[in-house]
C-alpha cells in the first residue's frame, strides 16, 4: 500500500503573542512545528504501513525551503521519503491554489491512500484536504478518528461528528483527513534523524509541475479569495467589578450579562 | 447575472440544526444592502416536515432536495447536489455552517465550482465604502456593491483577517455556529418551495455508511468548547467541583479548572487553563476562585467574555474580567445553577 | 569552527528536549521521592534509541556522534539528572568497554542487545575499599579450566538494580596489581550475583545505584575484554570517556535550575514588582548562564575530540571539572533565587541542588581530575 501524507509547517500559535505596543503579531522566537493534524496523520499512516506488509510512506509538504526540517521530523518518525513543494510562483496561493498545487505534486506519485490533517492551526481552514480530494476525484472522508480496518482495496474507518460518528468502507485509492483522536504520534528515534538527514528530499517547483498546473491557477492570481485586511482584536479593558452584593444581587448580575451576550 | 443569498441549511436526523436558522437571520441581515431573496438550501430524505420553519425564521425562498442518498450526510451526494444548486441558480453568496458537515462539502464544492470559500467567519459584510470598492475592483471585482466582505479569526484567535472574493460567484463562506443570531420567528411567514430533482447515480454514492451512531455528547476537549466554567482554589476543595459543575450543566458548559486544583488532585490534568494547560477562548469564561495568576490568564485571555467570582477584591483576575463579582463562590455557585435552569426554562417556554 | 550544532543535532536535541519534558519532567519528583526508577520510562528512552546514540548501526546502534549523545545528556538531566546517570553508566561505561575492547563476536553478542533497546548495562569497578584508588580492586577472577571464577564485592553500582549485563573488573593475578586486572562480561542471571537494595542518598535518588556481590560465579573465557591483565586500562578509557557524559549532565542540572529560576522570578512579586526587576536577580543570573555557556563549550569541546579520535582525556576531565562547579553553585544560587520555595520539594531546584553534588565526585572526584589534568601538563 503507498500512502502519501501531507504535511505543513506552521508555527506553533501557542506560543503566538501580540505586541501589547504595536498590536502585531510577534513571530520572532516562535518555533516552527508540524501542524499537529497533520503529525497525527503520519502517525495513522505509519501505523497502517505496519499492518500492511510492503507498504511504504511518502511525506509532502508545500513551503519555503525552511519547511524542509518538518519534513526531516517525519522522515525520523519513519517515512520513508519526503517530497518539498516551493517555489516562488507558489507564494500568495489561498486554499484553493494551494489544493491545486498539491494536487498536481500527487500526481506525480503513486498513491493508495492519501491523509491530510483535518486542518492548520495557523488558518484553521480545513479545506486543503477536501479540495486535494476533490481535485484529484477522489472519494473521501474527512474527522477520521479511527482506522478500524485495513485491506487492500478498503480502509473501514469511523468518521466524527458533533452528535456521534459513522463507520465508513471505502474503497481505495482514496483521501482521509485526520483528527487527533485518530492516533498519538510517536517520537522521531535517535537513529531516525540520522538517516533522515542522510536522504535526499525531492524537491518539485512549479517548472516540475507544469504539465497539470498553469500560472493564473496559482500564487495571489490563482487565488479566488484575498485578504482585504488583517487585524488584531481590540484588548480588552478591565471590566465591571461589583462589591459588597447579596449573593441574589450577585446571581442576577451574571444572569443578566448572560442573557445580554445571548448566552442563555 | 449571480443573484440570491444562499443558506445551505444543516440537517441532522431529518432534524434542521440551530446553526442554519443563525445563517438564514444573517441573510436576511446581509439582504438590506443586498436586496436579494435569502433562499435556505434543504437537503435530505423525508424533510419536508422542516421546510415551514425555515420561513418562519427568515428564508423567502427554499431549495428542497430529497433523494435517499442524502438522509444521512456523505461527502460526494451532498457535493453533487450543491454543485447542481449552483449550476441551475447562479448564487450570489452561499453560505454554510462551520461544522464537521459544512466544513466537508464547502471545501469540495468550491473547488468543484471553482470559486472561493472563506471559512469560520465570524463577520459578513456587503462591501459599503469607497475604500472598499476600490479595493474590490482592484483585484477584478466588477460589481463591488454586490461583494461580501468575510471576517475570520486566524493564528488561534491571535489575528482577525477579513476576506474576499473579488472575482468568482458563488461567494462562500462557512460561518461558526453561536456566532450570529436568529431572527424572531414569525409563524405566519412563507414562502415559495423550490424542489429540485438531482439525478443520482450508483457511482455517487462512492462509500458505504455501515454503520451511523449517536452519542451522547462527550465531554469535549476544552480547547473547542464554547463555555466553561473553571474552578481555581477559592472553591475549597474536590467537593467545590461538584458546584462548579452544576453551573456548568445548567449552561451546557464543559468545565476547567486553575493548576492550583490539578495539581491539589480535585480534578483531572485535562481540565487544566493556563500556560502549563490548555489555552481556551470560549465564548463564556466563567471564572470561580482563581485568583488570576499569570500563568492562568495566558490560557484563557483569549475569552469573548470573562466573568470571575473572587472572595478577595484585588484579585489579578478582575483585571481582566468583563464582570467581576466579589464574593463567594460557594454561596453563589449553588444560586446561580438554580437562576441559570430557571432563565432557561422560562425562554424554552416562549 | 563556527560553534554551532549541525541541522541534524538541532533536531536530535529537539526530539531529546520534547521526550525529556513530555515524558521524565511529569514523573521525575515522584521517581525522586520514590527512590526508584521507572522501568516504563527506560522502555520509552530504548524506543527512542536513548541507550544506543554513539554506537555504529553495524551492531544496532543509533549511529549518531559523541556530541548527540551530550545533547541527549544535557536535555535529559536538565529534568531529571537521574535520567542522565543511567543512560551515562549504560553508554559510556558499560557499553564503551565492550564497544572499544571486544572481539567482533562479542560486540554481536553483547554491545548489540544493549544499543539496540533490548537490555541495559552497568559496570563494576568500585569497591567498599577501591575508590579514587581503583587500582586497590581486590576482586579476584580465578581460571578454573576454559571459566573464571569470580570472587568479590562491588560498591555503588549505578544501574544494578535493573541491569542486564554488567562489565565487572577482577584480578586475573594478584601479584600484579592493576596490571592484573581483567575485564568481564557478565549476565544478572548468573548464579551468585547478588545485588543490594538502592543505597540511600542525598541525590540522584530515582536512579539504581546498589552493592553488588560476587560469589564463585563462573564466568566463560570468551566473556573476558581484552587480553587478560588489561582491565585497569579498560575501565581507566571508558571512565575517561565517560566524564563528558558527566560534564554535560552537570551542564543539564545548571541549566535546568536556570530555567526554573527564569519562570519563577518573573512571576514572584515582591515590593510591588516582579524580582526579575530586581538588578540582583538580573545579575546572579547572567553569571549563571555566562557559566554554563562556558561549560557546555568545552563539553562540547572535549565530545568533539572524541568524535575527532583525538586525545580526549584531559579535555574531558577539564569539562567534568569545571561543569560539576558550576552545577553546583548555579543550583545553590537559584535555589537562593526561589528563596523559601526554593528549598521546598515542589520545586524542582531543589533536587536539582541535591543532585549536583554526585557529580563532582562520581567517574572521578574533582580531585582525581585535577591530577589528570596537571598531569598532562607535565606540571
Amino acid at each position: 500500500m503507498k500512502i502519501v501524507v501531507c504535511i505543513k509547517q506552521v508555527p506553533d500559535t501557542v506560543e503566538v503573542k501580540i505586541d501589547p505596543k504595536t498590536g502585531t503579531l510577534i513571530r520572532d522566537g516562535v518555533p516552527s512545528i508540524i501542524n499537529p493534524d497533520d503529525k497525527t496523520g503520519i502517525e495513522a499512516a505509519l501505523q497502517l504501513k505496519e499492518k500492511m506488509a510492503g507498504s511504504t510512506v511518502t511525506v509532502v509538504s508545500m513551503g519555503p525551503p525552511q519547511a524542509d526540517v518538518a519534513l526531516r521530523e517525519a522522515l525520523a518518525m519513519g517515512c520513508d521519503e519526503a517530497i518539498l513543494v516551493s517555489g516562488r510562483e507558489f507564494g500568495g496561493s489561498d486554499t484553493y491554489a494551494t489544493s491545486g498545487i498539491l494536487a498536481a505534486a500527487l500526481k506525480t506519485l503513486d498513491y493508495d491512500v492519501i491523509i491530510t490533517g483535518r486542518q492548520a492551526i495557523d488558518g484553521d481552514t480545513a479545506q486543503v484536504g477536501p479540495q486535494i480530494g476533490e481535485k484529484l476525484a477522489l472519494p473521501q472522508v474527512s474527522y477520521v478518528e479511527d482506522i478500524q480496518e485495513v485491506a487492500a482495496d478498503h480502509l473501514v474507518v469511523r468518521r466524527q461528528f458533533e452528535d456521534g460518528y459513522h463507520i465508513i468502507k471505502i474503497k481505495t485509492p482514496c483521501l482521509l483527513t485526520a483528527i487527533a483522536e485518530l492516533a498519538q504520534p510517536r517520537y522521531m528515534s535517535v537513529r531516525g534523524v540520522v538517516e533522515a538527514y542522510e536522504k535526499e528530499i525531492k524537491v518539485l517547483g512549479f517548472e516540475d509541475l507544469k504539465d497539470n498546473l498553469e500560472l493564473d491557477m496559482i500564487g495571489l492570481k490563482g487565488s479566488p479569495t484575498n485578504v482585504y485586511q488583517s487585524f488584531t482584536k481590540e484588548v480588552k479593558g478591565a471590566g465591571t467589578i461589583l462589591k459588597d452584593l447579596s449573593a441574589e444581587q450577585a446571581v442576577k448580575a451574571i444572569v443578566d450579562k448572560l442573557e445580554e451576550k445571548f448566552i442563555i | 447575472m449571480s443573484k440570491g443569498i444562499y443558506v445551505v441549511v444543516e440537517q441532522r436526523s431529518g432534524k434542521v440544526q440551530n446553526v442554519g436558522l443563525e445563517l438564514i437571520g444573517e441573510a436576511t441581515r446581509l439582504k438590506e444592502d443586498l436586496k436579494d431573496d435569502v433562499v435556505a438550501v434543504l437537503l435530505g430524505d423525508g424533510v419536508e416536515g422542516e421546510v415551514d420553519k425555515l420561513f418562519h425564521y427568515g428564508a423567502d425562498k427554499v431549495v428542497l432536495i430529497q433523494h435517499p442518498y442524502l438522509k444521512e450526510y456523505v461527502t460526494e451526494p451532498y457535493t453533487k447536489a450543491l454543485a447542481q444548486v449552483v449550476k441551475e441558480y447562479d448564487p450570489e453568496i452561499m453560505l454554510f455552517g462551520a461544522s464537521s458537515i459544512g466544513r466537508d462539502v464547502a471545501p469540495r464544492l468550491a473547488s468543484r465550482v471553482r470559486t472561493g470559500l472563506v471559512a469560520d467567519c465570524t463577520g459578513l459584510r456587503m462591501a459599503k465604502t469607497e475604500e472598499e470598492f476600490e479595493k474590490e475592483k482592484s483585484m477584478g471585482c466588477e460589481d463591488p456593491t454586490r461583494a461580501l466582505l468575510m471576517t475570520r479569526p486566524a493564528f488561534g484567535g491571535n489575528l482577525m483577517a477579513t476576506l474576499m472574493c473579488p472575482r468568482t460567484k458563488p461567494q462562500m463562506a462557512t460561518v461558526r455556529p453561536g456566532v450570529m443570531k436568529r431572527i424572531t420567528k414569525d409563524e405566519s411567514r412563507k414562502g415559495e418551495v423550490i424542489k429540485l430533482n438531482v439525478a443520482f447515480a450508483d457511482a455517487d454514492m462512492n462509500v458505504e455508511i455501515m454503520e451511523v451512531v449517536k452519542a451522547e455528547k462527550k465531554s469535549i476537549d476544552l480547547t473547542e468548547a464554547k463555555l466553561i466554567v473553571s474552578g481555581g482554589r477559592g472553591i475549597g476543595g474536590p467537593e467545590g467541583f461538584d458546584l462548579v459543575r452544576d453551573v456548568a450543566d445548567a449552561l451546557g458548559a464543559e468545565v476547567g479548572s486553575s493548576r492550583a486544583c490539578v495539581d491539589a488532585g480535585w480534578i483531572e490534568k485535562d481540565r487544566q487553563v493556563g500556560q502549563t494547560g490548555k489555552t481556551v477562548r470560549p465564548d463564556l469564561y466563567l471564572a470561580c476562585g482563581i485568583s488570576g495568576a499569570i500563568q492562568h490568564v495566558a490560557g484563557m485571555e483569549g475569552s469573548e467574555l470573562v466573568i470571575s467570582i473572587n472572595k478577595n477584591d484585588t484579585a489579578a483576575i478582575f483585571d481582566v474580567s468583563d464582570l467581576g463579582i466579589v464574593g463567594d463562590v460557594k454561596v453563589i455557585l449553588p444560586k446561580l445553577a438554580e437562576a441559570i435552569r430557571k432563565a432557561k426554562a422560562e425562554k424554552a417556554a416562549q | 569552527m563556527d560553534f554551532k550544532l549541525t541541522k541534524a543535532q538541532l533536531l536530535q536535541q529537539e526530539l531529546f528536549r520534547n521526550f525529556a519534558e513530555t515524558e521524565i519532567k511529569p514523573i521525575a519528583k515522584d521517581m525522586d521521592e520514590a527512590e526508584e526508577y521507572s522501568q516504563e520510562l527506560i522502555a520509552k528512552l530504548q524506543k527512542i534509541g536513548a541507550f544506543g546514540i554513539p554506537y555504529s548501526r553495524e551492531y544496532g546502534g543509533q549511529g549518531a556522534d559523541v556530541l548527540t549523545y551530550t545533547l541527549a545528556m544535557e536535555e535529559m538531566s536538565k529534568v531529571d539528572a537521574s535520567t542522565g546517570i543511567t543512560l551515562s553508566v549504560h553508554t559510556s561505561l558499560c557499553c564503551a568497554c565492550i564497544n572499544e575492547f571486544g572481539t567482533e563476536e562479542q560486540k554481536q553478542e553483547f554491545l548489540r542487545p544493549l544499543v539496540d533497546g533490548h537490555k541495559t548495562g552497568c559496570y563494576g569497578l568500585t569497591e567498599p575499599n577501591a575508590g579514587t584508588d581503583a587500582a586497590g580492586v581486590q576482586t579476584t577472577a580465578d581460571k578454573d579450566g576454559d571459566d573464571y571464577i569470580i570472587n568479590g564485592s562491588k560498591m555503588f553500582t549505578t544501574n544494578s538494580g535493573f541491569a542486564d549485563t554488567f562489565v565487572v573488573f577482577a584480578l586475573t593475578d594478584k601479584s600484579k596489581g592493576p596490571r592484573g586486572m581483567s575485564a568481564f562480561v557478565l549476565d544478572r542471571t548468573m548464579p551468585g550475583i547478588s545485588v543490594s537494595d538502592n543505597i540511600e542518598r542525598m541525590g540522584i535518588r530515582a536512579a539504581s545505584n546498589c552493592a553488588v556481590t560476587y560469589e564463585n560465579v563462573r564466568v566463560p573465557a570468551s566473556r573476558m575484554l581484552g587480553k587478560e591483565g588489561q582491565g585497569y586500562k579498560i575501565a581507566m578509557t571508558a571512565l575517561g570517556g565517560g566524564r563528558i557524559g558527566i560534564g554535560a549532565q552537570s551542564v543539564g542540572i545548571a541549566q535546568g535550575a536556570i530555567d526554573e529560576a527564569m519562570k519563577y522570578v518573573k512571576e514572584r512579586k515582591q515590593g510591588g514588582r516582579t524580582i526579575n526587576k530586581y538588578q540582583n536577580t538580573q545579575f546572579k543570573l547572567a553569571e549563571c548562564q555566562t557559566k554554563v555557556d562556558a561549560a557546555r563549550l568545552m563539553v562540547w569541546r572535549a565530545a568533539t575530540a572524541k568524535d575527532n579520535h583525538e586525545n580526549y582525556a584531559p579535555l574531558a576531565a577539564m569539562c567534568k571539572l569545571f561543569a560539576s562547579d558550576v552545577a553546583n553553585e548555579v543550583t545553590r544560587v537559584c535555589v537562593q533565587l526561589l528563596g523559601g520555595y526554593g528549598y521546598c520539594r515542589e520545586y524542582p531546584v531543589e533536587r536539582a541542588m541535591r543532585d549536583a553534588k554526585i557529580t563532582e565526585i562520581y567517574e572521578g572526584t574533582s580531585e582525581a581530575m585535577k591530577m589528570i589534568i596537571s598531569g598532562s601538563m607535565k606540571v
